[in-house]
């Protein structure tokens, strides 16, 4: 197996703070790791030391074999970075933005221009090409940003927190654009807040919490490592929850919760649903809602944390910077 | 199957040339540039600010300082004000810096795989461009209301490369600001708090025997005086040899201690 990304025993420090205590990461060449921690969880600093930005304390990273500090001038060829926060030239429009880089990249004027153009179409920026970025709305410089990052055909992409701070639309948008990436063969390493955000786009995900990875694996086994399903019923008439509650807890003998109308049980085995089903249909007990899902990300980061994963907020100052 | 087989064979290469170095650096300060057509409150920065500053030292301090004879001290605040000019201009660069820094630009930059100073070097280069710019506009205006050149074109480009020399030291200064505050009306806080009282207790607008003596002291080793009279002996005549030879050895002495300071925070911060 092709691990594009691999990280070993991270460790950055600046001053007293521990960024990194040892963080191990993978990800296999064409697949998308999702990094996943609260704010100051060491996310963008590992990021950074991944893109050639910072020099880890100890450890030791490779991009497509290539030590990111040893052999940083290659790896800086092969990766695209786009950071937490927009990282365009607000001064100049999408156009020169883009053209720039490609003259960085010693693509000739003429193919620059092109690529631009090409970028610009396929993020929709195409009318707003002549403007300077400053006027943009945050998710068309999102857009921008992501373009820039790509105008080299990187191999692998750094999202760091792409969508934080978009509206749900734009976040779609980026999704899709993140899975048309990795269908042209792209591996990404993704940072999110949004539990939401790496249950749709991982491969697998690493948790990282306090500089350390906590928990890893694909979305599925990390739910099932902290147990199993939930299973929720609302009755249609609110005066039958008591019963629906009666029921339920009999069936699945666990702890359950009641949230509104809505009755909330965690399961282990899923043969508990025709039982349930049977009992409600004996009650003559009418049901708006009959589900067994599986326990979200946010209930997986509360199990492997002890605490929940804060609301992303945006924050003026870089995660990890020294300043 | 490496990921990079999908999307682009590519070879890599193992180190930046120079020849690149000088195309990279090219392109950054075209980008520098060319963010003055988006944010023409720069131009006014460039072009306004002297042109006011000529016409309020002639018309307002310029009958009270010459006896009535507005134009004469013009000929003699002209060098003055372009060296304080070229002082305040140099400001540009580490508010610059500053922004590319906080906004992240500096960090895309450094992702890239291009020669590690041309991110500094393209922006130098393009101020030098302002500069050049901001002090043919004071020369220009010096011009139109009565200022005269007494000596000659290579008295001119004499004191023009002078100032970019002497600009290209004390950048550094501006550079080391910007990388340690915090946001980029910091560095124009500070370089106004520094270049103001600098400027004014120099020879750049007045004779400094008209000074108290403990500030004549002071002026008389200002390095904004060294640099004042130099370019007043360039462009009006006179004393030209001991002045040049004072500002470029305190341009030497400002390179040599704040560019290592400059480059050690840079490094620092990102």
């Amino acid at each position: 197996m092709t691990y594009a990304i691999q990280a070993e025993g991270l460790v950055k420090h600046f001053g007293d703070t521990v960024a990194l205590d040892g963080v191990d990461l993978a990800a296999r060449a064409g697949s998308v790791l999702g990094v996943l921690g609260p704010n100051g969880a060491g996310k963008t600093t590992a990021v950074r030391i991944l893109a050639t930005l910072l020099r880890p304390d100890a450890g030791r990273a490779t991009v497509d074999g290539y030590d990111v500090v040893r052999d940083a001038h290659q790896v800086r060829q092969l990766i695209g970075l786009t950071g937490q926060y927009a990282s365009v030239d607000e001064m100049l429009t999408g156009t020169e933005n883009l053209v720039m880089i490609g003259r960085l990249l010693e693509m000739p004027r003429r193919e620059a221009k092109a690529r631009a153009a090409e970028l610009l179409e396929r993020f929709e920026l195409w009318d707003a090409r002549d403007r300077a970025a400053k006027t943009y709305s945050g998710g068309m410089r999102r857009r921008l940003d992501l373009a820039a990052s790509l105008v080299g055909r990187p191999s692998v992409l750094f999202l760091d927190e792409p969508t934080t701070g978009l509206d749900p639309h734009a976040r779609g948008g980026l999704w899709d654009t993140v899975r048309g990436l990795v269908d042209d063969g792209v591996t990404v390493l993704l940072t999110t807040q949004y539990l939401e955000e790496a249950d749709q786009l991982a491969d697998e995900i690493a948790v990282i919490d306090r500089g350390k990875v906590i928990a890893h694996g694909t979305p599925d086994e990390l739910k099932s490592q902290v147990g199993g399903q939930v299973l929720q019923v609302r009755p249609v008439d609110t005066r039958d929850r008591e019963t629906v509650a009666g029921l339920v807890s009999m069936v699945v003998g666990q702890d359950i919760q009641i949230e509104g109308d809505l009755v909330t049980a965690p399961v282990s085995d899923p043969g508990v649903l025709p039982k349930v089903v049977r009992h409600l249909d004996d009650a003559g007990v009418l049901v708006d809602e009959l589900a067994l899902r599986r326990s979200s990300l946010d209930e997986v980061f509360l199990a492997l944390t002890g605490h929940r994963a804060e609301e992303p907020k945006p924050e003026p100052e870089l995660e990890g910077s020294p300043a | 199957m490496s990921a990079a087989t999908v999307t682009a064979p590519r070879t890599l290469s193992s180190r930046v040339s120079p020849l690149a170095t000088v195309r990279h650096t090219l392109t950054l300060a075209w980008r520098t540039l060319v963010q003055i057509k988006h944010n023409p409150m720069e131009l006014i920065d460039l072009s306004v600010q002297p042109i006011m500053f000529v016409l309020l030292f002639t018309y307002v301090f310029g009958g009270q300082m010459a006896g009535g004879h507005p134009t004469a001290y013009l000929q003699y605040a002209l060098p003055g004000i372009i060296a304080q000019n070229a002082l305040f201009a140099t400001l540009n660069t580490g508010v610059g810096l500053n922004t590319d820094i906080t906004k992240g630009v500096f960090d895309r930059l450094r992702a890239l795989p291009i020669s590690r100073m041309s991110p500094l070097a393209g922006r130098i280069a393009a101020d030098t461009v302002k500069q050049v710019w901001s002090m043919g506009m004071l020369l220009a205006v010096g011009i139109i209301i009565g200022f005269r050149v007494k000596t000659d074109v290579a008295g001119v480009a004499g004191a023009l490369l002078l100032l970019v020399v002497m600009s290209f030291a004390v950048s550094w200064v501006s550079v080391l600001i910007g990388v340690l505050v915090s946001a980029p009306e910091k560095v124009q806080i500070f370089g106004f708090a520094t270049i103001f009282p600098m400027s004014f207790s120099s020879s750049a607008f007045v004779n400094v025997h008209t000074m108290p003596g403990w500030m004549q002291a002071w002026a008389k080793v200002n390095p904004v005086s060294f640099l004042a009279n130099a370019t007043r002996g360039l462009i009006n005549g006179g004393a030209v040899a001991t002045p040049v030879a004072q500002s470029l050895i305190s341009a030497v002495i400002v390179a040599v201690v704040f560019a290592p300071l400059a480059v050690r925070a840079l490094r620092r911060r990102i």
